[in-house]
């Protein structure tokens, strides 16, 4: 039995189910088939129906004239450091949520590597609990794969599970023990949840800062050689297929990851892949500016090469999501020497937009594919796909394609400013959320100019 | 030029432009009193994060012969220790309003982040394995200076280039002053990707005799956290540079300090070919010029200066001695 909405498996604050007529909007679903101007209903935060433009019964709900404005199925964020517990000074529950909220997305999963990590049933339960009070947007919890995020012994899974845990995760460090990752493997049997995996082996990406290549020889920054993903992938793959388990690769950034994913798929294995926009607009060529703030990450931005691969996997498939790895850190943990910083950038606010400006206008990929995958991250984690299908719970992105912004330029929901997007102009911008039948988002310019 | 941060973002002329200035302070240090009043009431700050014997002292004496008031900061012994940021540190030293800030940092970037947070001219003494452009300007002055010209000259740079911020800035210079530039060392200390600077890599001392000039690098044990080579011995055995390697009319540099039998026998470094003094030498009045045009030179330095009448002209405004 599978959920149909997403309150079923995540947690959000309860509001106002919304009640909105969202009027001659030019709808897009590729999954669902939808592609057409309609009026959109929604009664009682579901889809109620689409409607021939202009025919739709307003009566006694809100309606917004999307004329010219194109609504999407909401995006699903699979991947956000929400910092909490322990690094409130960086994001929490309501911050995190919020900037979701503005990006577009109806769902996030929140990674485990907090401080301390969440390793047990308790640390679930008090974290979905902060959500029913605090988020904007559905929140899904994930639990450390080992304890403490340590590498040495699995948490305790099943209750891990039983307390709410969607899935498991030690993102921001990779399970260096072959024999460890074996376990946590025979035991998803036992308790499910997918198990996803941030891919480095640190015997060859130790001291590294940026992408090993001609331009950290350039600039005199140690490499992290992309064969350091790869191969752990390699590794994780040929586990996955040996126990018959289930794994999520996150944040793939190398063109040889890409190649082991996709002999993976073809093999059978149960594996799926995200790709983050930074990884699929940047390369290794930004960090010359020796900026970490934008351009300090984990894995790191890579060759023109690497970028193409992401792209070409994202067109086929074998990456069948985007997620942001929204890492939010304080200015004081940026405003240093390169080496030295945080590494990490936010990117919930800006993923539509960076995306549609980067990949979309100039023609890389077309529309339909990027609304396609930056809701694709909600399957590897069991969560229902966010539809525009009528009958389904309101998940909506309404969207300006045309609107150009300039980032950071009103500040940001995030409580962190490290956007690798900063002061950049972008075109299109997410109007109004619809997550969970409630209305998480309004822009506030829009918002007071239909009022 | 309001900072120098790399030999990346500076141009030929201006390359050639500081050498001039140099060769006139030569002019002046063989006087009997060699320090002008040309900075008399400015203050220079040296910030110094890593050890230094060379760079710090002839920075502080280039100073001191341009008759700057210096203040000099070593991170031990000073807040630095107590855990302040670089950033606040940067503030801190700013409020005395000085004309420069000299720093070495053991991580890249780091000058060029000091020269967005202060309104001194900042002058990278080096930035972890990034640049060292003062080096590579007194390089290029030596090499200037025995060689006339570096045009077509071949110059080999042999040792550990992964962790050299003297190689990544020499190769530059070299390059644009025109000398053809080959790398050698063993492939565990060659940075992948670095031939796309322009300049070939090659993992044998075999050819070296082709070379004009061979510029010995420091091994740096101190950056290694790991075992780059098997051992220091076998290391000696491939690249070391002695004198039976080092032709009679080959010239050998080396950025100091030296490990004496590891990259360089002891009698390559005490032989006629050994341009090792003269560098330091060099350093001071390479300073003393950088100093000098940054804080003394016009706002828009005269484009016309390479030639003779100019550099001429431009001499005077050194001024008499103090």
């Amino acid at each position: 039995m599978s959920a149909q909405n997403l309150t079923e498996l995540l947690d959000v604050r309860a509001g106002r189910p919304a009640d909105l007529v969202l009027r001659r909007a030019t709808l897009l679903d590729p999954v669902a088939g939808i592609d057409g101007v309609h009026d959109l209903v929604i009664r009682a935060g579901r889809i109620a129906e689409l409607t021939a433009p202009g025919e739709a019964d307003a009566t006694d709900v809100e309606e917004l004239d999307a004329e010219g404005l194109h609504a999407f199925p909401a995006f699903f964020d699979p991947h956000v450091h929400l910092r909490t517990p322990g690094q409130e000074h960086k994001e929490d529950v309501e911050t995190g949520t919020r900037a979701a909220a503005a990006g577009g997305f109806c769902g996030i999963i929140a990674m485990a590597n907090t401080s301390p990590p969440i390793s047990t049933g308790a640390d679930v339960a008090a974290l979905r609990e902060q959500a029913r009070a605090q988020a904007s947007v559905p929140v899904g919890f994930t639990a450390t794969v080992t304890a403490g995020m340590e590498g040495e012994e699995l948490t305790e899974m099943v209750e891990l599970r039983e307390a709410g845990a969607i899935a498991f995760s030690d993102d921001g460090l990779p399970i260096r023990s072959a024999r460890i990752m074996r376990r946590a493997l025979q035991y998803q049997r036992l308790c499910g949840g997918t198990i996803a995996l941030h891919e480095e082996d640190p015997e060859l990406s130790a001291g590294g800062v940026m992408h090993e290549g001609a331009v950290s020889a350039a600039v005199g920054l140690a490499g992290i050689p992309s064969v350091s993903e790869s191969t752990m992938i390699a590794r994780d793959a040929a586990l996955a297929a040996y126990e018959g388990a289930r794994i999520h690769v996150q944040h793939l950034s190398a063109a040889e990851s890409v190649e082991v994913v996709r002999a993976a798929k073809a093999a059978g294995v149960r594996i799926s892949a995200e790709a983050s926009p930074h990884h699929l607009c940047l390369t290794d060529e930004e960090v010359r500016s020796l900026d970490p703030g934008r351009f300090k990450m984990n894995p790191p931005l890579r060759h023109e090469s690497d970028r193409q691969a992401l792209i070409a996997a994202l067109r086929d498939g074998t990456i069948e999501c985007i997620a942001t790895d929204h890492a939010p850190h304080h200015l004081d943990e940026k405003e240093m020497p390169f080496e030295q910083a945080a590494m990490g950038v936010t990117g919930l606010e800006t993923a539509f937009a960076a995306l549609h400006t980067e990949l979309v206008l100039p023609g890389v990929i077309d529309l339909a594919l990027l609304v396609e995958r930056l809701a694709g991250g909600a399957a590897p984690f069991d969560v229902p796909r966010p539809t525009l299908a009528p009958g389904a719970e309101a998940n909506v992105a309404l969207c300006d394609l045309g609107a150009e912004w300039t980032v950071g330029e009103d500040g940001y929901e995030s409580r962190s400013s490290n956007s690798w997007c900063e002061g950049r102009t972008l075109t299109g911008r997410v109007l109004v959320t619809v997550a969970a039948g409630q209305v998480a988002y309004r822009l506030r310019s829009f918002s007071l100019g239909v009022a | 030029m309001k900072n120098l941060l790399g030999i990346e973002e500076i141009d030929r002329a201006e390359i050639e432009a500081i050498l001039d200035r140099a060769d006139s302070f030569a002019e002046v240090g063989r006087r009997d009193i060699k320090k002008v009043p040309t900075l008399r009431g400015r203050t220079v700050v040296t910030l110094f994060y890593e050890a230094s014997t060379r760079t710090s002292s002839s920075f502080e004496l280039a100073a001191k012969r341009l008759s700057a008031d210096l203040v000099s900061v070593k991170a031990s012994g000073s807040s630095v220790d107590k855990g302040e940021s670089l950033k606040d540190t940067v503030a801190t030293l700013s409020a005395y309003d000085p004309a420069a800030i000299v720093i070495r940092h053991p991580y890249a970037g780091a000058a060029q982040m000091v020269a967005g947070w202060t309104g001194a001219a900042v002058v990278n003494a080096g930035d972890g394995k990034h640049e060292h452009p003062s080096q590579a300007l007194l390089d290029v002055y030596t090499l200037r200076r025995r060689l006339g010209s570096l045009e077509g000259r071949r110059i080999w740079i042999v040792g550990d280039v992964l962790h050299s911020r003297v190689a990544r800035s020499n190769l530059i210079a070299f390059r644009r002053m025109g000398a053809e530039v080959t790398l050698c060392g063993p492939p565990t200390l060659i940075p992948r990707g670095i031939e796309e600077l322009g300049c070939a890599v090659t993992h044998s001392l075999d050819r070296v005799e082709e070379a004009d000039v061979v510029y010995a690098l420091r091994m740096q044990l101190e950056r290694m956290d790991d075992k780059f080579v098997p051992s220091l011995r076998e290391y000696a055995a491939a690249f070391q540079i002695d004198t039976r390697r080092l032709g009679p009319r080959q010239l050998l540099m080396h950025p100091g300090p030296v490990n004496r039998g590891v990259e360089i026998s002891g009698e390559a470094i005490d032989s006629p070919q050994s341009l090792i003094g003269e560098q330091v030498a060099a350093g001071l009045v390479v300073r003393m010029a950088i100093l000098y045009e940054l804080l003394a030179g016009r706002p828009e330095r005269p484009t016309a200066i390479a030639d003779g009448a100019a550099a001429e002209a431009g001499t005077p405004t050194i001024g008499q001695p103090a």
